[in-house]
Order: C-alpha cells, then sequence, then structure tokens
C-alpha cells in the first residue's frame, strides 16, 4: 500500500509527462489532422493524392515501428533533440492520420446545399470551407475526435516503454527498488483511467455545448 | 456512411476551364515541392552514408534472411493465436452483455470498459512483469483482452442493430432466445460485422509489434538485433527501410481485404437488415 | 522461444514471398557477416571432468540426464554475452565462464543450450527451473540472495563511463554538470546518478544498445553503466568509443543459481576457483574483454557464504 506514499514524487512525474506527452501531441495531431484533411477534399488531384497516401501509411504502420524509425531515424540525419520532442512527434503523426480520417467523415455530413449556398455568395474555396463547412463539421466530429485523442493518450505509453519519463515507465525504477510490483501497477492503471476519464469527460462537455443533437 | 454519395462535392463546383488552369499549376507546383522533398531527404541519406556496402551487405547472408524470416514468423504466429483467442472473448463477452442475468450483464460491461480504457501495453507488461509471465503468451493475453473486448462491443451493436422484425418473427415461431440468437440474429448479423472485424484484426496485427518491448523475438526485434550491431556499422535506415514496407505491406492487405468485403456487402441483400460502424478505439464516451 | 519455420500458410506465403524479394536482390551467401572489432582471439578450450559426481543437487541430476545445461545469458553486450543474430551462437566473458563451470561439472561445454533472458527475469528463470544457471552482468547484493544462490563472484565490475573518443570534456563523473547521460531506465547506475550528481540531464532508455546509439549520433555525451559493459563497446569501435575514469561503484558479478540448490552452488564455487588457479579464467578473459587491451585484473575472491 506504502508504493504510492513513498513514491509520489515518481509517480507524479510519470503522470504529468503523460499528460504534457498527451496535450503536446495532440495538439499537433490535430493541426496536422486537420490539415491532411483539407488536403484529401481539396479539388487539387496531387493534394488529394499526398493526403491519402499519408492517411494509408500511417494507419497502416505499428507505432512501435514508428517510434523506432522516429526516435533511432531521424538522430541519423543530425538531429538533436530530447526524446519528448521525438515522441511527440511520433503520437502526434500517427494520430494525425485518424483525425484526418475522423475529420473527413465530419466535412462529409454536412449537406451539399451549405458549400453551394456559399459559392453562390461569391466565397473561395479555403472560405466555403473555413467558414461553412467546417464550424458545421466539428460539431458531428467530436465524438470520434475525442476517442481518437483517448487513443492516443493510451498510446503515450509505448513512449514510457522506450524511455522513463511517462507513467508506464515509473515501473521500472520502482521495480528496481524493490516494490510490490503488483501494486505498482494498480497506481499506474489508477493514473491513465485519471487521464482518459478526463479527456472523455472534456469531450462530453463539448458534445453537450455543441454537438450534433441526435 | 450515407453521407458518401455526395462525397466532397459540396466543397466545390465542377471547375471552368480558367479554374482548371489554374488548378493544373498548383498540381504542377505542389508535385515539384513534393519531389524536392524527396530529393532533400535522398540527399541527406546518401550524405549520411546510409547506403554504404557495410550497411546494406548484412542483408546478403544466409542467417540474416533466417533471422528475419524466423521473425517474421513469430509475429504472424503471436498474430494468429491473439486474434483466435480475441474473437473467442469476444463472443463470450458479448454473450454476457447480452444475458438477460443482471449480475452477468454487469460483470461483462465492467470487464469490457475496464480493458478497452487500459492502454493494451500496460497489460502486457503488467502480465509480463508483474505475473512473470515468458514473451509470448504475455503478448498474446494483453492482445486478446483488449482487442476481445473491443470485439465484444462491435458483436454486441453488430447484434443489436438488427432490425427488430427479425427477433420478434424468430420469437413468434417459438423459438428459445438461444435460437434466436444462433439461428437469426448472429448469422446476419456476423456477415454485416465482417469488416469492421477484419479491421480490428489489423489493430490487433500492428499491436503485435508491442511484443518487441518485452523481448519477444519478433520482426521488430530482429530488425533491431541487427541494426544496433557495432559490427555492421549500425545499419539503422537500411533495416527500416526493409522492415517497414514488410510491416506496412502486410496492414495494408488485411485493410484492403475489410474494405472489399464491406463494399460487396453494401451490394448484398443477405445483410440488409443490419448496419454496423467501424470499431473505434476505445471509448468512454456515452451516446454512440 | 525460437519458431524453426512459420506453420501456418499464410505465414508461408509471406515467408517466401519475402525470401524471393531478397534472393532477388542477393544470392545468399552462407552463414552471417564478418564481425568487426579485434578479431576473437583464440578460445580456451575447457577439459572436461570425467566421472564428476553431484547426485545432491536436483539440477545437476537434471541436466546430467539431459546430457547439457541450459544456461541463462545476455545477448546484446559485446565481449560478455552477445548472441551472433545470423547464427545465434553466444560468443563472450560471460559465455566463457558458463562453459567453463560446465565442464567442470563434467558436462561438454560445447553442448550447453544458451538462453536470453531480459534481466528482469532472471530471478523467475532461475526460481521456475527455465534454466540451470544463469551468467550475465549478474550483479550480487542482498535482496537478490533472498530470491536466488550466487556462485563467484567471478568479476568484479564498477560503474564507468563511455564516450566518444573525441571527447575531452568528460574524465569521471565530477564532469558530468550539465551534460546528457544516457543508461537503462531504472537500473541501479541510473539511480547512483541521479542521486550522487543531480546537475548531469538523465536521459533512459531500454537496452544499453540504444544509449550506445544515441551516443554515436550526438544525442547524448556519455554513457554509464557497468564498466565491463563499456568495455565491451568500447572495443568494438575503439576508433569511435572510449571509457573514462576510475570505476565510481563496486558490483560483484555473481552465477544465479537457484536459491534451494547449495550443493550446486558449492560445486560452482569449487569450479571457478580451480578455473583460475589454472588459468582458463586468464586465457578467457584475454580471448575476450582482454581484446579492449585493458589487461585483466585479479579475480576477485569468491565469498562462499553458508548454506540457507
Amino acid at each position: 500500500m506504502n508504493v504510492l506514499t513513498d513514491n509520489f514524487s515518481t509517480f507524479g512525474d510519470g503522470f504529468l509527462g503523460t499528460v504534457e506527452l498527451t496535450v503536446y501531441a495532440s495538439l499537433l495531431a490535430l493541426v496536422l489532422g486537420f490539415l491532411m484533411a483539407s488536403f484529401r477534399v481539396a479539388p487539387v488531384g496531387s493534394f488529394r493524392a499526398f493526403g491519402t497516401v499519408w492517411v494509408t501509411v500511417l494507419r497502416n504502420t505499428p507505432l512501435t515501428l514508428l517510434f523506432f524509425a522516429v526516435l533511432l531515424g531521424l538522430p541519423r540525419f543530425g538531429l538533436v533533440l530530447p526524446f519528448k520532442v521525438f515522441a511527440v512527434l511520433a503520437l502526434g503523426c500517427y494520430t494525425s492520420a485518424f483525425i484526418c480520417e475522423a475529420l473527413r467523415s465530419g466535412i462529409n455530413t454536412v449537406p451539399k446545399g451549405q458549400g453551394e449556398a456559399a459559392r453562390s455568395l461569391g466565397m473561395s474555396f479555403g472560405q466555403t470551407l473555413s467558414m461553412v463547412i467546417l464550424p458545421q463539421a466539428f460539431r458531428s466530429v467530436i465524438a470520434p475526435v475525442g476517442s481518437n485523442l483517448i487513443a492516443l493518450a493510451k498510446n503515450s505509453a509505448i513512449a514510457g516503454a522506450f524511455s522513463v519519463t511517462e507513467l508506464l515507465g515509473t515501473y521500472k525504477t520502482l521495480n528496481e527498488l524493490g516494490y510490490n510490483i503488483i501494486w505498482t501497477f494498480v497506481w499506474i492503471a489508477l493514473g491513465y483511467l485519471i487521464i482518459t476519464l478526463a479527456i472523455s469527460a472534456i469531450f462530453n462537455i463539448l458534445e453537450q455545448r455543441w454537438g450534433v443533437a441526435r | 456512411m450515407k453521407a458518401l454519395a455526395h462525397d466532397s462535392t459540396a466543397l466545390y463546383d465542377i471547375p471552368g476551364p480558367k479554374t482548371v488552369r489554374r488548378h493544373k499549376l498548383y498540381g504542377v507546383l505542389s508535385t515539384l515541392a513534393v519531389l524536392a522533398l524527396v530529393a532533400w531527404i535522398l540527399y541527406l541519406l546518401f550524405d549520411t552514408e546510409q547506403f554504404t556496402a557495410t550497411k546494406w551487405s548484412p542483408f546478403e547472408y544466409e542467417g540474416i534472411q533466417e533471422l528475419l524470416l524466423r521473425g517474421l514468423g513469430n509475429t504472424l504466429k503471436a498474430f494468429a493465436i491473439s486474434a483466435v483467442l480475441a474473437l473467442a472473448l469476444g463472443g463470450l463477452l458479448a454473450m454476457g452483455r447480452l444475458s438477460d442475468h443482471r449480475p452477468v450483464r454487469w460483470v461483462a460491461t465492467l470487464l469490457v470498459e475496464f480493458f478497452r480504457a487500459m492502454p493494451v501495453l500496460v497489460m502486457i507488461f503488467f502480465v509480463f512483469v508483474a505475473l512473470k509471465v515468458q514473451p509470448l503468451p504475455a503478448l498474446v493475453v494483453g492482445l486478446t483482452l483488449y482487442n476481445g473486448s473491443v470485439l465484444a462491443e462491435v458483436f454486441r451493436s453488430g447484434v443489436n442493430s438488427m432490425e427488430r422484425g427479425q427477433k420478434e418473427a424468430a420469437y413468434a415461431l417459438g423459438m428459445r432466445k438461444t435460437q434466436v440468437m444462433s439461428h437469426v440474429l448472429v448469422p446476419q448479423a456476423l456477415r454485416a460485422m465482417l469488416p469492421a472485424i477484419i479491421s480490428q484484426l489489423v489493430v490487433a496485427l500492428k499491436d503485435t509489434s508491442l511484443g518487441f518491448l518485452i523481448t519477444y523475438e519478433e520482426f521488430l526485434h530482429a530488425g533491431k538485433l541487427i541494426a544496433s550491431n557495432l559490427d555492421y556499422d549500425l545499419p539503422f535506415i537500411p533495416v527500416v527501410m526493409v522492415i517497414s514496407p514488410i510491416y506496412i505491406g502486410m496492414c495494408m492487405l488485411l485493410s484492403w481485404f475489410a474494405q472489399w468485403v464491406s463494399k460487396r456487402q453494401r451490394r448484398s441483400p443477405k445483410t440488409e437488415a443490419a448496419e454496423v460502424a467501424p470499431a473505434e478505439p476505445g471509448t468512454l464516451l456515452p451516446g454512440r | 522461444m525460437l519458431v524453426k519455420k512459420p506453420t501456418m500458410p499464410i505465414a508461408r506465403l509471406i515467408a517466401a514471398l519475402v525470401l524471393s524479394a531478397l534472393a532477388a536482390t542477393a544470392c545468399g551467401k552462407d552463414g552471417s557477416p564478418p564481425t568487426k572489432g579485434p578479431a576473437a582471439g583464440k578460445l580456451p578450450e575447457y577439459r572436461v571432468a570425467t566421472g564428476f559426481q553431484l547426485p545432491e543437487s536436483g539440477t545437476w541430476r537434471k541436466a546430467k540426464s539431459r546430457g547439457r545445461f541450459i544456461v541463462g545469458a545476455k545477448e546484446d553486450q559485446p565481449y560478455l554475452g552477445e548472441k551472433d543474430p545470423a547464427t545465434g551462437t553466444y560468443s563472450g566473458f560471460d559465455i566463457e565462464i558458463a562453459k567453463m563451470i560446465s565442464a567442470s561439472l563434467g558436462l561438454d561445454p560445447r553442448r550447453i543450450e544458451f538462453r536470453t533472458i531480459a534481466s528482469a527475469n532472471r530471478e523467475t528463470a532461475l526460481q521456475n527451473g527455465q534454466i540451470d544457471y544463469y551468467v550475465g552482468t549478474y550483479t550480487i547484493n542482498d535482496n537478490r540472495k533472498k530470491l536466488v544462490g550466487f556462485g563467484g563472484p567471478y568479476y568484479m565490475a564498477g560503474q564507468g563511463l563511455l564516450v566518444r573518443h573525441d571527447e575531452e570534456d568528460i574524465k569521471g563523473p565530477q564532469d558530468l554538470d550539465g551534460k546528457r547521460v544516457c543508461s537503462a531506465a531504472g537500473s541501479t547506475p541510473f539511480q547512483r546518478i541521479q542521486q550522487d550528481y543531480p546537475k548531469a540531464t538523465l536521459v533512459a532508455y531500454d537496452t544499453y544498445s540504444v544509449c550506445v546509439d544515441n551516443l554515436l549520433t550526438y544525442q547524448v555525451d556519455a554513457v554509464t553503466t557497468d564498466d565491463a559493459i563499456l568495455i565491451g563497446y568500447a572495443a568494438k569501435v575503439p576508433d569511435e568509443l572510449k571509457v573514462v575514469g576510475k570505476p565510481f561503484s563496486e558490483e560483484p558479478y555473481g552465477i544465479g543459481v537457484p536459491r534451494s540448490d547449495n550443493a550446486l552452488r558449492f560445486a560452482v564455487d569449487d569450479a571457478l576457483a580451480a578455473r583460475e588457479k589454472n588459468g582458463d579464467w586468464q586465457k578467457a578473459y584475454d580471448a575476450t574483454l582482454g581484446l579492449s587491451g585493458v589487461p585483466a585484473p585479479k579475480p576477485p575472491a569468491i565469498d562462499r557464504y553458508p548454506a540457507n
């Protein structure tokens, strides 16, 4: 039982590490996902092709392989960055493919007439997308984006298996110090539950305020 | 999915001659930009000496090829075992969730929600480190629990999405609940669920690479063994170039199979009575 | 845990595809690629003791009827316990120690079956009889003595620092302020740096090979763990890496045996003592770790603690 009280700072660091990783990677995933989704619905063929390749390749890549490639591959080009940045890159790019698909199917739920009306007002593609379609699509993608971000938080555990400043990674330190391993995992599991529940609570609020009535 | 009918045309009209020209220009420019990026990456690869003979020659040796094949075999072995077990567990848990007995339903719901909320890697590590199990069984247990729970939800929503008339008609014929399930609902739902099930199996296949982190000697592990060998001048990039196409290719094949099945089903009259959403990554959001 | 051949049809199909792809680019040379670093010295031959009997040890009786020992080892430590990725054979100083003990206990060292056991699983593997004994940078300490028995020690390692060959600033742990230091996550060397040199920036990975990789790509400035492990890496690429400073801890390496099998532990101690005396220990060191240019130290005194 004293696994938690004795090592509160270790768990705390790990917990904050996971939260930090999740927040930064989520931001990257949302930005990249948004970009790729607009590529995939763009009128220019080469943009669409690029978006499609991005999504298809990343969705079919095992995240462990991506971590392995980013973590040990990028340094070979003379890039010197802390591990955390590499982890955010890998997690963010991976999740962006799923976010992109969620956004794209959201865009597809907006009735055609909306776009036609916008264009008849003389709006360009960019204006139509950002001022008319996306604000409406946003309402129907809250739930799928939320579950993708929950998946991201859970996937951050892989970063912990490679390096230490993350919730799952704390088990290594505590195991070496000889603490009860079962209890260590109970607290780690609780930490993840708190994070995933928090994300789903946030998205429930968003859903209630802006979501499409079902 | 219904929205697919009007696709992306909601965003732009059929372009006129001027716009076509402009789009062509954009197309050429962006293609050039992508080509420049590729060229730059190739330059970097050459510049950092990733294509030297020392880094690539290990792949010429039979010993190394066999090592990679052994790894690939282990990956597929872990995948096959976990896929079968996950399907079985999924069926069992779905049965639990559809049960008429409240305690059974509660237990099944609790298990499904818990295993979906936990990172699969935490479960694998728990079994491996805390319960001191061998790498392969630890990996299989983790993958089975997670994918089994997700599949349970797929099964349940598949059965629940069947038109009420099917069930009512079956009961009207005097069938018992088990008969209604096994003779009427499940056979129809199963066909409709097939794409969602295969998509989830892609997740399981991808996640077998987590075995790498618990020293299971799978494909990525074999790659790392070669990549981190100082004798071969750390052929890291070559290893990634060899193993990622194989990994991605395997997953893509399975994904495409799922899409193909789903396309076939959309035309099939046998699945009209059910509509199944693709499996979402584990979620706690209600109202799906 | 090796599968000889993939057993499923899909596996076989893909395996065939990959093999043909590989075959298209190369003809498949026999064996494994050549190794770098100093050529493996002439490994000593260990004379197998004839008529050796140890009936009071259950582990020995099982091994005897099986005809060989099953030994746990590491697979990723050059010149200590290293598995050739291609051929699957193990080599290094720890492996030589395992072989000489097998010979002294009357079983042919060439028939030993080595198994890679991760650090976290060593105790379990010994407790449930998965392996007969374990030789792989296994530091003797009181916590572990509660779980397993330790023959030896056969080598006294100490925490050291591995840096790039052109590194001028780092000469010992006192120079680590503000430097990035890599070690295995949660390991004792990691925690020692964390406590004694808090100004160093610690980077942790799951294995030392990732740390060494990071050192070579300038992600970190030093790698720290037992000097024996570091010497092995430095010996592989002496023009790129070097070990600096005096060891700043004592890590006696022991041979892990099942805790209840005191007879085996004492026999291992006797075997080790004899091998140190007849020069086999020295020969084994010279043929492996000695290739780094670091001369053989005096083997540490064997700690023959009483039966429990």
